[in-house]
């Protein structure tokens, strides 16, 4: 039942104007598969292109075996979600709801069938006479859902669906959206900004900039090893350092512009004197007793409850963000004191400097 | 694996239900607008039958002659002075209205409404009748205090009607500016050490001026292309519409060539303002209506000076209206009002010209609907569908703007009154002339219900997998209705009142209330006239609270 999408050198463009110049990816059947970029990046402009809403310039999409390019947008039974939820204002909750399953020739039977168990799954059976403006942000979207959902589509395609809602609700509504479409099964184009969003729901994520996928992998992959500085900076927060390397044997020793020295295990390998960029994450850092590590001053101290969040400044004058577990820390440090600080090599990224892409070893930019 | 096709301009491209309403629109447009337009500039370069040569022999007439140059002269002279009135009249009138109580503003807003739906030429006539040589207020200061009132002819009189007329112009679109003005940037610039006046002009006055400008041209448009008025109080203070018509319809022969010119002459004028105006109103302020200004009740003397001035004027602009309404009720003998009432002028009415009543129906409501639907659709074209097509339909439809009624009537004329299609004299024609006439209002105001109207819902029709046509008549129509509806009226207040095209196109046969009000006024059956005006203002009335009461709320958002 479910469709898988393949998406074969596409290209975009307005005028003079190229957008996205050559992208290709497979979506798997029945994935949930996130498009995850900053605004300008070209997600939307793909997912309209597979919705059939703007034309595509090169390349072919594909819906199993189907090209789809020149098939109008009412014929490739896809369901939609906007951003804006596009509810029909002049129908009730149930009307809106029914308005696709109208159109498929179905039994009275079939439609009364479907639309009960749907408006039971979004929860708005004793809402279905209402109109829009009487519902909650909340519930509209939940309309919007169970509009698309209920047409049982090849293809359902999300466009920021959660992004007017407020934090509570969008973390309640992660879990219907990732709920109804494991239930169902369908294949879904899934666009976001929001990077733990897309963490948090994806089967896989293709994390895109410049009209481009940099890297698509699943979210544990994306997230602990990114493909290239682009993608490291962008998913989660890190401290970025120019480093060289010191020694190459079976491990690699790199000497970091703070002085540190580190050892890496899992690079390929790399030729003494090869400028590289090592990436950091705040929870890599190791705060370690005087004397052990390298010497910073603590600028800026923020207590965060379950963790404590330090601004560090090395001799260098490079400045580094440390994030400490309270219930793990020995003793609590101030602005203006001294800190010692290790590296877990273990999770850390190399980049080459040059070309920005990642050097550990076996990292894929497209899985 | 796959290869790239090429893909030719027009390979894979369908053709949608929108290509065929824009094909659909560009007809229409090219034969009874383009054409229109090119034969009467054609016409106005040629001085002997048939298609001659080039000549400007016409201008040179025109410019050497000073009853023609006059006519111009007149023409901007009173239109100018009527729209700098309006202005004063407007924005104080706005000003004190939005910022200060004024006790049953409701009623006053209402008020100045129906005098701005009612037609000039209807309040010149009763003008005349209260302060012409024989009016009931010259005659009681004569009589009573042996006080001889200015004359009410020529300029002074058409400047009080088109200002009376149209001064709720700027009213209303200022109103509508300053209700947007936040309240807390007059509180800013308080702060700030700006009071009273001073704030006023330095703060609300700069936001609100785009909105005047576009007023003020809509005012200057309306008094330059105004037939009616100039005609019955103008005597020898001729204008430019009227000259136009008298060289038409000359008793020494009509001069379809000079007529042209002249016309010509004043859609350069009219264009010429419309673009002045479209360039100095191009900075239009987005302002937040977070605060919207609260009136505040004034104390002591500022307050009755404020009431005296509103009262006043409503007073003035609402006074013929009721005036045509009483006299509609006495009794006349031909044309010398006698003692008693009676409903004598309305069984007089239902005689004589009962086929007016039926016509102004018959030809209102068919332009309506062919409006209604041509209008929405054309701006979905424009707004949702932009290519080069568009960008023309979108041009065309600003053109009637600048089109005086009259000079549209001639160029009418003009194209259809021999050769292939012949639409003189015919039913048809005048229904062209509301609809064109018409359209560009309904266009853009069924534009900017399709702007407010986010384009996803209708890709979310798409999706669900209806096509384009059932999309806009199950989704997009459905959502524009109410718009829609509140439109029309207006349309349809507006048509049934039209007077200057269709007093160029009627015939016996296809006369409407307006040209048979102008005619029994022509022939001084003030009695007959004041009942047929009377009647037509209950249709507009009822058709304003209808509007009223689909919109609920008394107001017209300009």
């Amino acid at each position: 039942m479910a469709v898988a999408i393949h998406i074969n050198h596409v290209k975009k463009q307005y005028d003079d104007n190229v957008v996205i110049h050559d992208l290709s990816t497979d979506i798997k059947p029945g994935e949930l598969f996130t498009l995850l970029g900053p605004s300008g990046c070209g997600k939307t402009t793909l997912l309209r292109m597979i919705a059939g809403f703007i034309s595509i310039e090169a390349g072919t999409i594909l819906f199993d075996e189907k090209v789809i390019n020149d098939v109008p947008v009412h014929k490739r039974n896809i369901g939609m979600v906007f951003q804006s939820y596009a509810i029909f204002p002049n129908m009730t909750v149930y009307r809106n709801v029914e308005y696709g399953l109208k159109n498929k020739k179905l039994s009275k039977e079939e439609i009364k069938k479907r639309m009960e168990e749907i408006l039971r799954i979004v929860q708005l059976t004793e809402y279905k006479d209402r109109y829009p403006n009487q519902l909650s942000g909340g519930q509209q979207q939940r309309v919007a859902l169970a509009r698309a959902f209920v047409v049982q589509p090849q293809v359902l395609l999300m466009d920021e669906p959660l992004s007017n809602l407020d934090a509570k609700l969008r973390l309640e509504m992660r879990a219907v959206i990732s709920g109804i479409q494991k239930k169902l099964g369908i294949t879904t184009v899934y666009v976001t900004h929001d990077q733990e969003e897309a963490l948090a729901m994806s089967d896989r994520i293709a994390v895109m900039n410049n009209g481009d996928i940099y890297q698509c992998d699943v979210p544990e992959r994306i997230y602990s090893r990114p493909y290239n500085t682009f993608v490291a900076n962008f998913i989660g927060s890190s401290s970025m350092i120019d480093g060289v390397v010191t020694s190459s044997n079976d491990v690699t020793g790199i000497r970091l512009a703070t002085g540190m020295e580190i050892v890496m295990q899992n690079v390929v390998p790399l030729e003494i004197g090869r400028k590289v960029i090592v990436s950091i994450r705040p929870e890599e850092f190791v705060i370690v007793p005087e004397g052990k590590g390298k010497k910073g001053v603590v600028k800026l101290k923020q207590f965060l409850g379950r963790n404590i969040k330090y601004e560090i400044q090395f001799e260098d004058g490079t400045e580094i963000e440390v994030c400490s577990d309270t219930n793990s820390t020995e003793r609590i440090y101030e602005s203006g004191e001294d800190i010692y600080i290790t590296v877990n090599t273990k999770r850390i990224n190399v980049f080459d400097s040059e070309s920005k892409r990642t050097l550990i070893e076996g990292v894929q930019s497209n899985v | 694996m796959f290869k790239r096709k090429g893909r030719g301009f027009l390979q894979g491209y369908r053709i949608d239900f929108w290509d065929v309403i824009t094909l659909i629109s560009m007809i229409f447009f090219g034969l009874f607008l383009i054409y229109p337009v090119s034969r009467l500039v054609v016409n106005a370069f040629q001085t002997k039958g048939a298609i001659g040569e080039i000549s400007i022999g016409n201008f040179i007439k025109f410019f050497s002659k000073p009853y023609y140059r006059n006519a111009v002269l007149n023409s901007v002279k009173v239109t100018f002075f009527a729209t700098m009135l309006t202005i004063f009249i407007g924005v104080t009138l706005a000003y004190i209205t939005t910022n200060f109580k004024i006790k049953a503003v409701k009623v006053i807003n209402v008020l100045i409404i129906i005098s701005m739906f009612s037609p000039p030429f209807i309040g010149a006539y009763s003008w005349i009748l209260m302060l012409g040589r024989a009016g009931v207020i010259t005659v009681f200061f004569q009589n009573v205090f042996g006080i001889t009132l200015p004359t009410i002819y020529g300029f002074n009189g058409i400047l009080l009607v088109f200002t009376l007329n149209l001064f709720p112009y700027i009213y209303m679109y200022t109103r509508g500016a300053l209700k947007k003005v936040d309240k807390s940037l007059g509180e800013a610039a308080e702060s700030l050490g700006d009071h009273g006046i001073k704030k006023v002009i330095k703060v609300s006055l700069p936001l609100i001026t785009p909105t005047i400008l576009a007023g003020a041209a809509i005012v200057f448009l309306r008094a330059f292309a105004d037939y009616g008025t100039p005609r019955l109080i103008g005597e020898g203070y001729i204008v430019m519409p009227v000259l136009v018509y008298n060289e038409w319809l000359s008793e020494t022969g009509s001069n379809a060539f000079f007529a042209s010119a002249v016309a010509f002459i004043m859609m350069i004028i009219a264009i010429v303002v419309f673009l002045l105006q479209m360039h100095f109103s191009r900075k239009n302020y987005n302002m937040s209506m977070l605060n919207p200004p609260e009136p505040k009740k004034l104390k002591g003397i500022g307050n009755i000076l404020a009431h005296v001035f509103v009262y006043f004027v409503t007073t003035l602009s609402i006074l013929p209206t009721i005036y045509i309404t009483i006299i509609s009720f006495k009794n006349y003998k031909g044309s010398i009002m006698i003692d008693g009432y009676s409903l004598t002028n309305y069984v007089l009415v239902w005689a004589k010209a009962k086929s007016s009543i039926v016509n102004t129906f018959k030809f209102g409501i068919t332009a309506i609907i062919v409006i209604v639907l041509l209008g929405t659709m054309f701006a979905y074209v424009t707004v949702r569908k932009r290519n080069p097509f568009s960008r023309s339909l979108d041009a065309c439809v600003q053109l009637p703007y600048v089109i005086p009624g009259t000079i549209y009537g001639l160029m009418l004329l003009i194209s259809y009154n021999s050769g292939l299609i012949v639409l003189t004299g015919t039913a048809t024609i005048i229904i062209i002339a509301y609809i064109i006439r018409r359209m560009p209002y309904t266009v853009r105001s069924s534009a900017s219900i399709l702007r407010q109207i986010n384009p996803n819902i209708e890709e979310a029709s798409l999706s669900l997998g209806y096509s384009s046509l059932p999309t806009f008549f199950k989704v997009t129509m459905p959502v524009m209705i109410p718009g829609i509806v509140s439109g029309a009226i207006l349309s349809w207040i507006t048509v049934i009142q039209e007077l200057s095209s269709t007093l160029m196109l009627y015939t016996g046969k296809t006369s409407t209330m307006s040209t048979a009000i102008f005619q029994e006024v022509n022939r001084s059956s003030y009695g007959t006239a004041s009942a047929l005006a009377t009647i037509l203002k209950i249709v507009m009335i009822s058709s304003l609270l209808l509007f009223f009461k689909l919109t609920g709320n008394a107001d017209v958002d300009m």
